[in-house]
């Protein structure tokens, strides 16, 4: 009583102002550079952080996890001179998973026999509809569709993705997502040797 | 583990002719005759003891041309909880006894009712729409009610794939933007519905008499939807008398976005994101009672590994809602951002892990039937030790220091009465309001769900039930949270972290079920039917937020008007959850 | 410090004076001003509410860019941040709030729900996007926008701000005053935006059914 509780709580907001400067000043001591490098960004996110809390964005960029989603893009491979092969197979599985509905899929016929090609002639996803969960990411069966990382997308009108602006070449993915990438990778290269296996030991057979 | 909803009383043998047990397969419970409803649910309270009713929701079952309220009782002493139903014949009036008379904890819920169903609770004294605004044309969760933008009973919709052009929405819907009006409708020589039916509840409700001798004017002043105290936008219709509140009626569905009939239209598995956005602050506890209603259906069990998983996300999930709650709750009482800014910069580092982990902030979509989507990488777990052993600790100490003893905060909050346990139960009020005033009912004790019944932890009491206690709460859950999570972070074994398959498409028997968590604001209840189909035939969400709204007219009126920002943060309420 | 930002390339300035003079034009000074201090009405909706209060808080501090600011009452705003999802019934509300703002005021459509109704736009109480009444500025997808991709929507906005001219503004344009009045929507058995009262009436009476 008598301001001594004000006191104390003025004094706890006394030492965390105190801290910005010693946190500050140890640094350049050391050397290093606290502020606009990943490092200096990874020890303010982390459990010892003191003082200036504040991530300077555009400058620097709070540091992304591997995780990370924001909005979906479809994955190419890029194949001889330059081509784009798509992974898509248009099977339909995300437009199906998607909770809010907001793909939307045309599938290639063949114009001769009629049958279905398994590529998409068309992918419209509005981005202003899409509620960023992965679901489509997470149950495509080939690697296809895939949820980036850029999330400073911000536009004057309304956002529909067409084709041009869902498709990132595999390069890309692997950029933002190494280890899924490696362990995709890796599951379909074990079930290729598996198929070549199989496709050796049957005419043997 | 799922509680099984087991017979501890029978209802048939006391009651015979009036009640009979529910005999569908994968239902639970007893149907009790119409007429009857009052004097069973008496018994269920004063005899048998049940005396929390906690949800009370209606179905239509439009093919047998029934309506069914379902109403679930629980004792605040812990155990499972007898479920009890009422069918009315689908032909309007389609009518209903109120228990408003045996719990003030319905009110709402049956105001809900007859607002999405359109059953008219008879003996209700204030059967108003709640959600909807008065004069709406239909009730909405009606089986034959269809919104504008309504494209098919279910999704997937057919129009997505496997030629799936591209149209916006509005473009489809005669009347574009998401609008729908009744044949031969004239906008021009429509009368607006005013909202004279708020204002007289609110004149019968207030209290009469406050003036003393001296002749006074009452004045009604309306509180938001847009309003600085950031509960987001909740209305409160308030009657002063001077300073003092003589009377209140919070009004809501300003954020209600249909969770209900959209959930319904969802497949199981389309639910899960939805239910983040319900209690905005905890999507990792909504998704987990929303899982563990559907876990309950497809009787799976979940693998050893997730339950910890899941556990120590929720866990987290509180301490994260409490600060921003201690934070919010300075705002509220003037001492503007400082402390909200402390809280804040924790959440972040906890928001960090949720991200790390999940790969949203905010919007986790996290949990899956039977486990979790990812195991938590080694980092995360690091990460999520050194802030339970070292920091949290640390800085909610600080946070006490920093606030607990400031006279300013003690003349604001100590002796300002909030609620009474009996009220409190009366009421159907849970969470940490209800355990602010003594009773100890916490659903990770009473009735243990996942693997919380191997943990050390005590419930956290207090017992005046005043806005210190309420406050002070608070923090004692957040040390106790700590203490799970230490222990949760010792015992976690290795293995897989799903018992089932990824499916895009889960089976879900036929059969009810109710899934309730203890989430950070109360309790968090599903109440799910499926018929078998992809999609649940009914899916209710119990907000903790909307049931705790009930007792603000009581825990208000007789106070100051500054009291009243306070004892609205007092309930922690999230419009998201509160309206859906 | 900002004499790089106000000064005009095509301008030459003698080197020893560099820092201490900027030329510029009255729209460049006038832009910059503006775009300094655009103060947001304080006004949360729903779900990217929050993420809005943490691009507030100390990690992202939006005051770096002058729109620490919040004001709760809309006469001192500059810029409505739509944050989540507008219902029928919220909006009128959000029209009357609007009409209030002294001009020049900006709409930014925060996350999936304003701009277009998003995860819910199905929903029988959601409007499909706030654009449908207001006009929106800047549109930030995602859901809801992490506070970092709002920061990237406000300097989006700031971009828009600076290629505005005071010749042609039209809030200083007296034919056009009261340009951006919005009429007020009503509640009736569904919402009535009476811009359209006379479609509404004729698509009524064709309609099928009861």
């Amino acid at each position: 009583m008598y301001g001594k509780g004000i006191l104390k709580g003025l004094s706890v907001t006394w030492k965390r102002f105190w801290d910005t400067y010693t946190d500050d000043i140890s640094w350049m001591l050391k050397g290093k550079k606290r502020y606009n490098s990943v490092e200096g960004v990874a020890h303010r996110s982390s459990k010892n952080t003191k003082g200036i809390f504040t991530v300077q964005y555009p400058e620097e960029q709070l540091i992304v996890p591997e995780e990370f989603r924001f909005i979906p893009f479809l994955v190419y491979d890029e194949g001889a001179e330059g081509k784009k092969e798509i992974r898509c197979t248009s099977c339909g599985i995300c437009a199906k998973v998607c909770p809010p509905q907001c793909i939307w899929i045309v599938r290639t016929n063949d114009p001769a026999t009629g049958r279905p090609v398994p590529v998409p002639t068309d992918f419209h996803i509005d981005m202003d509809i899409c509620m960023n969960c992965g679901f489509c990411a997470e149950y495509c069966p080939f690697d296809a569709i895939k949820m980036d990382h850029k999330f400073d997308i911000a536009s004057y009108q309304r956002n529909v993705y067409g084709m041009d602006q869902l498709l990132k070449p595999a390069k890309y993915y692997a950029e933002i997502r190494p280890e899924n990438y490696h362990r995709e990778e890796e599951a379909r290269k074990a079930k290729e040797a598996a198929k070549a296996a199989k496709a050796e030991a049957a005419p043997a057979a | 583990m799922a509680t099984p909803l087991t017979m501890t009383v029978d209802l048939v043998a006391r009651f015979p002719g009036k009640v009979t047990a529910d005999r569908r397969p994968g239902y639970t419970g007893f149907s009790v005759n119409n007429e009857n409803l009052v004097e069973v649910a008496t018994a269920i309270r004063d005899e048998f003891g049940y005396d929390l009713l906690t949800a009370v929701t209606a179905v239509d079952y439009i093919a047998e041309n029934k309506m069914e309220v379902v109403y679930h009782a629980y004792k605040t002493t812990g155990g499972a909880g007898l479920v009890f139903k009422v069918q009315a014949e689908r032909v309007d009036p389609i009518e209903v006894p109120s228990l408003i008379n045996l719990w003030a904890g319905v009110d709402f819920q049956e105001r809900e009712a007859w607002d999405l169903y359109g059953i008219k609770f008879t003996g209700h004294p204030d059967l108003r729409r709640i959600l909807m605004w008065e004069g709406y044309d239909g009730h909405p969760l009606r089986k034959d009610w269809k919104e504008p933008f309504f494209e098919e009973e279910a999704k997937p919709f057919k129009s997505r794939w496997p030629d799936g052009k591209f149209a916006f929405a509005e473009n489809k819907n005669p009347f574009r933007d998401n609008l729908n009006f009744p044949k031969d409708f004239d906008p021009e020589n429509f009368v607006v519905e005013k909202e004279e039916d708020l204002y007289l509840s609110l004149e019968r409700d207030s209290l009469k008499d406050t003036a003393g001798n001296m002749k006074t004017d009452h004045i009604v002043v309306n509180m938001g939807p847009h309003h600085p105290s950031t509960h987001g936008v909740l209305r409160v219709a308030v009657q002063l008398d001077g300073e003092t509140i003589i009377g209140l009626k919070p009004v809501m569905g300003y954020l209600h976005r249909n969770h209900d009939k959209i959930g319904e239209r969802n497949t199981y598995l389309q639910i899960i994101p939805y239910t983040d956005r319900l209690d905005y602050f905890n999507s990792m506890s909504n998704n987990f009672g929303y899982v563990i209603a559907v876990e309950k259906l497809m009787k799976i069990q979940v693998a050893e590994r997730a339950e910890y998983i899941r556990v120590i996300m929720a866990e987290l999930s509180r301490i994260q809602n409490h600060l921003i709650f201690i934070g919010m709750l300075m705002n509220d009482l003037g001492a503007m951002y400082t402390p909200s800014l402390y809280a804040f910069e924790e959440r972040e580092l906890i928001l960090d892990i949720f991200e790390a982990v999940s790969g949203a902030r905010m919007m986790c979509n996290y949990f899956r039937f039977g486990g979790v989507v990812r195991d938590v990488p080694e980092f995360a777990l690091k990460k999520i030790q050194d802030l339970v052993s070292d920091r949290l600790p640390a800085k909610t100490d600080e946070m006490e220091r920093f606030l607990n003893e400031n006279e300013i905060l003690m003349a604001r909050l100590k002796g300002i009465h909030v609620l009474n346990a009996e009220e409190a139960i009366n009421y159907s009020v849970t969470g940490p309001v209800l355990r602010a005033t003594g009773v100890p009912y916490d659903l990770r004790r009473a009735d243990p769900y996942s693997v919380y019944d191997r943990f050390d932890f005590d419930v956290a009491v207090r017992h005046n039930g005043d806005m210190m206690d309420n406050y002070l709460i608070r923090f004692d859950e957040i040390r106790q949270s700590l203490r799970i999570l230490e222990q949760a972070l010792k015992q976690i074994p290795q293995g897989p972290i799903n018992s089932q398959k990824p499916a895009y498409q889960v089976r879900v028997p036929a059969g009810e079920a109710y899934g309730r968590i203890e989430s950070p604001k109360g309790e968090l209840g599903y109440y799910l039917i499926s018929n078998g189909k992809p999609n649940p035939y009914r899916y209710h969400v119990r907000p903790a937020s909307f049931v705790n709204l009930q007792c603000v007219e009581k825990m208000c009126i007789g106070t100051k008007i500054a009291d009243f920002v306070a004892l609205v943060a007092m309930l922690d309420i999230v419009m998201g959850e509160l309206d859906r | 410090m900002e004499n790089e930002k106000l000064s005009l390339p095509t301008y030459s300035i003698p080197e020893d004076i560099q820092n201490v003079v900027a030329v510029t034009t009255l729209d460049r000074l006038y832009n910059w001003g503006r775009r300094s201090s655009v103060w947001p009405l304080m006004f949360g909706l729903a779900c990217c509410a929050i993420e809005m209060i943490a691009a507030q808080t100390a990690r992202y501090d939006m005051a770096r860019f002058g729109m620490e600011v919040m004001r709760p009452t809309p006469r001192q705003a500059d810029m409505m941040l739509v944050s989540g999802t507008v219902t029928k019934k919220m909006l009128p509300s959000i029209i009357r709030l609007y009409n209030q703002m002294p001009e020049p005021k900006y709409v930014v459509a925060m996350g999936a729900c304003a701009s277009s109704g998003g995860p819910f736009k199905e929903g029988y109480n959601v409007v499909a996007g706030i654009d449908k009444f207001l006009p929106v500025d800047v549109y930030i997808p995602g859901c809801p926008p992490t506070p970092q991709a709002l920061i990237a929507g406000m300097i989006k906005l700031q971009e828009k701000i600076d290629k505005q001219s005071i010749k042609s503004a039209t809030w200083y344009n007296k034919e056009k005053k009261d340009g951006n009045y919005v009429p007020m929507p009503i509640l009736g058995p569904d919402l009535i935006d009476v811009r359209r009262n006379a479609e509404i009436k004729q698509v009524a009476a064709t309609k099928e059914g009861a």
